[in-house]
């Protein structure tokens, strides 16, 4: 059968043709939001999404990586929306010209989570800072993202607060996996160690194991998130108008009361705290 | 791994729409990176195969190196240039099924090129003194070696294909793993594992390790079926 490599390549060529007539995208009315992993790995915007994409009938596209990635990436513009989790991080991004206008958007907290054994001792503390010193003294293996992520950012804070530097036990006792909050926790769970999580990844997580919750409560924990339109002045290539209309959904009373309605077994993972007037309006 | 198994086979007995629309956005990525890779590997290790010319050795140990680039290496080059911040960020390419093939298409053209090289090089061994009475150009001796040697270099592209199929380093960064957009079957897996999904995770492990072996059955017997027709193998 002479034929057979022409036969191969023109099926071949068939198919890269699909591909390509697959791939033609019209991209008008589609905003790219940069987001956190915790609201995607939940479930939230499978939830939210489709009663936006309905009202509006702009598709939106979600990049789900760390904070610190997704902030780096708007600032290359390369997102129309960005919806993180690091409030400091966030209001340099729009000082330094690359957001319109930063919002509170809702809230949920961090939680220290270990193995049932609890070889530390953390069950019962209310405070973390007492918790953290009592991993760091005991020697107990700590799983921390270390990737600049607003969890991880989060759980430097805590850890300066208390007076410590984990970085000295790093390789040891304190481990950083420069990885997302899922891969982290699949980790402290594979090593047995303590990590501090976002109480929404950590009620939709399904690799629990024997771990539970030791640390909870402390307004220290308190997490909250912001969402930004990135600017059309620093980013022309923006779509400025679906990225606000997006904003504007998401904290008009409508977006908030399907935010809080969002459930995971029984419970609520975000809770929505945008400011009153954007809530009227 | 019980669990996952009967959950692939569910998953696929189901003809879940989702799942469906993943393992094709894959094949397309891959295979298109594919004929791409191959459209520029072959040539140009057929070149380095016949040709005699200063560096060759250098060109070659290159060559062979390549081959081990690290996918998420080549994904932040491409982010890098594709960005809108980057060069080409006006082509708005970033974040679509393109992005994925130009990743893997530099990430598997090395490996085309450098295992075509050989084995080229191999047959050109045995018909140098034929081609050289025969008086041909370089180019047709290119264009023979390569027929002549296109069941092996059909393993060649497959070997292309596997490595493109499945990574996850790069597809990742370029593509996104946006749903009904840019995610295949290796970002849905990690995604899976990052929520804690390992059952479902691994199902769709088994399902990409199915396709492989499809792809890889499809060739074969194309092969097999080639060969019978006498052609070199």
């Amino acid at each position: 059968m002479p034929n057979t490599f022409a036969r191969t390549a023109a099926i071949a060529a068939l198919l890269a043709g699909a591909a390509s007539g697959a791939l033609a995208q019209e991209d008008n009315g589609s905003i790219l939001v940069q987001s956190t992993t915790s609201t995607a790995n939940s479930g939230l915007y499978d939830y939210l999404l489709p009663l936006f994409e309905d009202e509006t009938g702009i598709t939106v596209n979600v990049v789900a990586v760390g904070t610190g990635q997704a902030i780096e990436n708007a600032r290359n513009c390369d997102g129309d929306v960005l919806l993180v989790h690091a409030k400091p991080a966030e209001e340099k991004f729009v000082e330094d010209g690359f957001g319109t206008e930063r919002t509170d958007l809702m809230y949920n907290d961090f939680v220290i989570v270990g193995p049932e054994a609890d070889p530390a001792g953390l069950d019962g503390m209310a405070v973390v800072e007492d918790a953290l010193a009592l991993l760091a003294e005991r020697s107990a293996t700590f799983a921390s993202r270390g990737d600049d992520s607003g969890t991880h950012k989060k759980e430097l804070s805590l850890w300066s607060e208390a007076g410590i530097d984990p970085a000295a036990g790093s390789g040891d006792w304190y481990r950083e996996t420069g990885s997302g909050m899922g891969a982290t926790l699949n980790a402290a769970i594979g090593m047995g160690a303590y990590t501090m999580t976002d109480r929404a990844t950590w009620i939709s997580f399904e690799n629990k194991q024997d771990y539970e919750i030791f640390v909870e409560g402390d307004d220290a924990l308190f997490n909250q998130y912001g969402v930004i339109p990135v600017s059309p002045e620093a980013c022309p290539s923006v779509n400025a108008e679906g990225a606000q209309t997006f904003a504007n959904w998401l904290l008009s009373a409508e977006g908030q009361t399907a935010i809080g309605d969002f459930v995971v077994d029984g419970q609520q993972l975000f809770f929505p705290n945008a400011p009153e007037d954007d809530t009227a309006s | 791994m019980g669990e996952a198994l009967a959950l692939a086979i569910s998953l696929v007995a189901s003809g879940d729409a989702d799942l469906a629309e993943i393992v094709a956005l894959s094949l397309r990525v891959s295979l298109s990176a594919t004929l791409l890779a191959a459209a520029i590997g072959l040539p140009l290790g057929a070149l380095v195969a016949v040709g005699r010319f200063p560096g060759r050795g250098a060109v070659l140990v290159a060559m062979n190196a390549l081959m081990g680039l690290p996918p998420v290496v080549v994904g932040l080059v491409v982010y890098l240039h594709l960005s809108r911040a980057g060069p080409l960020g006006f082509l708005g390419l970033l974040y679509t099924p393109w992005a994925m093939i130009l990743a893997q298409t530099i990430l598997i053209a090395p490996i085309v090129a450098a295992l075509a090289r050989q084995v080229i090089e191999d047959l050109h061994a045995e018909y140098r003194d034929q081609f050289r009475s025969l008086c041909l150009s370089r180019g047709q001796v290119i264009g023979a070696l390569l027929w002549d040697a296109r069941l092996s270099l059909m393993t060649v592209g497959l070997a292309g294909f596997g490595r493109a199929v499945a990574e996850v380093g790069a597809v990742m960064i370029v593509g996104g793993n946006i749903d009904h957009l840019t995610r295949v079957m290796t970002t849905a897996i990690a995604l899976e594992t990052s929520r804690g999904d390992l059952p479902l995770a691994l199902a769709l492990g088994i399902v990409l390790l199915v396709i492989a072996l499809g792809v890889n059955a499809a060739v074969q017997t194309l092969h097999t079926r080639a060969a019978r027709s006498g052609a070199h193998v």
